[in-house]
């Protein structure tokens, strides 16, 4: 027989959606169907039913070939990289639950680490912009219930949030939005025409790197001043049909992705798009909220946050916490060969980090502690696998709108499997027995 | 033929379908072993469509697939999923913002027919080990 687990939180992306429905045996040993998830999360449920799920850890040997070896081994091996490292690089964070993240933040202090998380090469631009001037946001709740102007620039959730646009930005009907879509203006800002902007009544499709110019231009267009005929490659009547839209709204939201905070200018594009939100705020109410990719990078902000003081790139190795981007950042470390080990749980920098920084970590002691085979483990002398967060056990996660969520178990791992927050427990065990403290 | 166009990289949706099944396994390479051109530019190239091409900027050079760009028309602008292959060309200064410049690459795109595209973990792996052409 089976059963159904309702109400079930999404592992995949910064939505969280909490509405799942999984399908499992009665013992909770089998996971069968997924129903309500988008086609990413639903894959990400059923792939931990794998068959040729890798469940033990290994070790990298000589000849370049893999040799299985136990947890006990892998912990030992972990917990001596890190203490025999001057300035360990600790990164990742972002698909785990806050609970491994604090004991992480742990074991960073006891050996000096420097803990990085994936908002390095996602928001780590869009942190920077917060702390120069501010951020007026909101909850996805109220972008439900009270939006009717909705801005996406430089994000594509068709692609990488899939459910965003159902459950709170185009087509939901909230407490003041009854019309649903119909009551919406949507505008998408994008190089490319989107399957995103083909939902949009405004497509403006910006040059590439241009969109400084373009979020300037905006607010130029808000005062009503003069613009020149053509900014980023879009005719300056557009970018006042956009204003007027934007001002025209109950309530408009800027949501931004990494078209703008990736591409030339980094933070300063999100300075402008902070600026259009405080502007647009003379005439409406706006407000403006990063697309946060990992379900859980925002927790790993805020454990950091309430731990040390600061969202990311925290260098713990003189004792405090130091932070400073450009410098702290995992792929300028790398690349300067200014860490002497590499620690990875929760991520993927062998898929996602440029390949110069790739090749750094492959040159070092290194663990991954994550479910899958990926490029991390491929360059890596340790791997660890670790039940799914999310799926195989619990724990609180943030939303990009930075609302905890509980996520749940819904499934028994496979036996014998560890948590990343048990596998961290014992690492932090051991380092304190070598330490002597 | 090569042609000269400005690369971005992102997410797909089968990018992340594919790379929660396992990046090892083909569907991944198939997703993200590619690269997006518009019409237009596949005119200047001289190329059929899911031709293999190489793909090289200042930082480093790949082979992916040429397919029709699925999100265009952007004539001059290609793209290539997020993932191993994107990571090979882009642009890694991060100017003293911690964050490599993953988008706005100048590259030059030509046909190499014959030469095969990589799976992700031998990719990496033997870009690591100094083994890529």
């Amino acid at each position: 027989m089976t059963r159904t687990v309702t109400d079930v939180i999404c592992p995949f992306c910064g939505t969280l959606c909490d509405d799942l429905e999984v399908v499992v045996s009665d013992d909770s040993k089998e996971l069968y169907e997924v129903y309500n998830a988008c086609a990413i999360g639903a894959e990400k449920f059923l792939h931990s039913q794998a068959k040729d799920r890798i469940t033990r850890p290994r070790m990298r040997q000589e000849d370049g070939s893999w040799k299985e070896i136990s947890y006990d081994e892998a912990i030992e091996y972990t917990a001596r990289m890190l203490t025999d490292a001057k300035k360990p690089l600790m990164y990742g964070w972002s698909s785990t639950n806050c609970e491994a993240q604090a004991v992480g933040s742990e074991i960073g202090e006891a050996v000096g680490a420097v803990m990085d998380n994936t908002a390095t090469v996602c928001h780590g631009t869009s942190l920077i912009a917060v702390q120069d001037i501010g951020i007026p946001s909101c909850t996805l709740g109220e972008i439900k219930n009270r939006a009717d102007r909705i801005l996406f620039w430089g994000c594509n959730p068709a692609h990488a949030h899939p459910r965003h646009m159902s459950r709170y930005s185009i087509f939901p009907r909230g407490f003041f939005t009854g019309k649903g879509h119909t009551g919406r203006k949507v505008i998408v800002v994008d190089p490319r025409p989107t399957d995103t902007a083909s939902l949009a009544d405004i497509h403006l499709q910006v040059e590439q790197g241009r969109d400084y110019e373009l979020l300037d231009a905006l607010r130029v267009a808000f005062k009503g001043e003069k613009l020149p005929d053509v900014v980023a490659g879009i005719p300056k009547e557009r970018i006042y049909e956009a204003a007027e839209t934007l001002k025209s709204g109950r309530f408009a939201i800027i949501f931004f992705g990494m078209g703008v905070t990736q591409s030339l200018g980094k933070n300063h594009n999100i300075d402008a798009a902070i600026a259009v939100t405080r502007d647009l705020n003379e005439y409406t109410k706006a407000a403006i909220m990063p697309m946060r990719g990992h379900y859980n990078v925002t927790g790993s902000g805020q454990v950091w946050g309430w731990l040390f003081g600061f969202p990311y790139a925290v260098d713990l190795s003189r004792g405090f916490a130091r932070y400073n981007p450009g410098e702290t950042t995992s792929n300028d470390l790398l690349r300067r060969d200014e860490v002497d080990a590499v620690f990875v749980l929760g991520s993927d920098p062998g898929a996602h980090f440029p390949f110069s920084s790739v090749k750094k970590i492959y040159n070092r002691p290194s663990v991954a502690i994550d479910p899958h085979e990926t490029p991390t483990t491929e360059v890596c002398k340790v791997h660890v696998p670790v039940a799914f967060v999310g799926v195989e056990v619990g724990g609180c996660a943030y939303r990009m709108d930075n609302v905890p969520i509980e996520t749940r178990k819904v499934v028994e791992p496979p036996e014998g499997m560890m948590t990343d927050e048990e596998f961290l427990k014992h690492v932090l065990a051991r380092i304190k027995e070598i330490q002597g403290v | 033929m090569a042609i000269r166009v400005n690369l971005i990289t992102g997410r797909t949706i089968q990018q992340g379908v594919s790379m929660e099944a396992g990046k090892e396994k083909p569907a991944y390479t198939a997703a993200c072993g590619i690269i997006e051109l518009d019409p237009a530019d596949f005119k200047k190239l001289g190329a059929y469509r899911n031709t293999n091409v190489r793909v090289t900027s200042s930082y480093g050079s790949v082979i992916v697939k040429a397919v029709e760009a699925t999100q265009g028309p952007h004539p001059g602008v290609a793209y290539i999923p997020m993932g191993p292959w994107a990571n090979m060309v882009v642009n890694p200064n991060t100017y003293s913002t911690g964050m490599p410049t993953f988008k706005g690459t100048p590259v030059t795109v030509e046909v190499a027919k014959n030469e095969p595209v990589l799976g992700s973990l031998e990719l990496v792996r033997k870009g690591c080990r100094g083994e890529l052409a």
